[in-house]
């Protein structure tokens, strides 16, 4: 059952990802790019990870797709804008490489280097105390410092897009 | 029975395929969605190790990176925008001011 799943879930996701990169409409590619991202979703409850699953749809799927999709219709973009490519002979060779680097990172997955240390958090024991619960104990000890940083980085970028909108640049 | 492999597999024809699309298109928003791509494609290799390696790091690390993806989707498309403002395109061809 949980392979059937994997299996739709992840060809899914590719050929939505395959449809984003050929796509001419820009609209339909940003809908495409949810259409994966709502399928990576599935793989993390697959995984055990549903907090980091809802965060997925919350901001991922909806809040940043949405500021695409708002920048998109904003723009009105022109489809027949790519027609006149400058560089026609950039895709095959693109495509070849893109080939490589997928046989490179194969090669590497079936090296033995991709070992490591088994930590505490076994399934069983995070099912009895619960998923957001650890998450929410670890970003407040372990982890206050990045989080924090996090709130200033998040802050810094929220000024920046506004001075960005704002000035007369 | 799916192993930690199907996973990363899975990972890396993701971000593959987001290396292929910024590489073959020319509009300055699809080029961001495909780095957003490949952030996600990242992300499940992150928390496939996490899940098999019984550790909850991965999943604080993919919460790090969708922070950092949403402010860096918000400060491109700022950008994206003031760009469109002046040269009326999106096309990273006629954006060439800062090539040499």
């Amino acid at each position: 059952m949980e392979a059937y799943l994997f299996y739709i879930v992840a060809t899914i996701a590719v050929v939505a990802g395959v449809y984003l990169i050929f796509e001419k409409n820009p609209v339909f590619s940003a809908l495409y790019l949810i259409q994966t991202m709502v399928c990576i979703a599935v793989l993390y409850i697959l995984l055990e990870a549903q907090f980091i699953a809802a965060v997925q749809v919350i901001v991922y799927a909806g809040a940043i797709m949405v500021l695409f999709l708002f920048v998109i219709m904003l723009l009105n973009l022109n489809i027949k804008e790519e027609a006149k490519n400058a560089l026609p002979f950039q895709r095959i060779p693109a495509v070849v490489m893109g080939i490589v680097l997928f046989a490179a990172i194969c090669m590497i997955l079936k090296s033995k280097l991709l070992q490591g240390k088994h930590g505490e958090y076994t399934t069983a024991y995070v099912n009895t105390v619960g998923n957001t619960k650890l998450i929410g104990n670890l970003l407040f000890t372990d982890y206050l410092l990045p989080f924090e940083i996090t709130s200033i980085l998040l802050f810094v970028a929220a000024i920046g897009a506004i001075m960005l909108a704002k000035r007369k640049l | 029975m799916i192993t930690i492999t199907h996973y990363l597999v899975l990972s890396a024809i993701l971000f593959t395929l987001g290396v292929v699309g910024v590489l073959i298109r020319r509009n300055a928003i699809i080029i961001f969605m495909c780095i957003e791509l490949m952030l996600n494609a990242v992300n499940i290799s992150f928390v496939a190790f996490a899940h098999y390696l019984n550790s909850m790091q991965g999943q604080l690390f993919v919460f790090f990176t969708m922070t950092v993806a949403a402010a860096e989707a918000a400060v491109g498309l700022a950008i994206i925008v003031a760009v469109f403002r002046n040269k009326e395109t999106v096309n990273i061809d006629d954006i060439n001011i800062m090539k040499w």
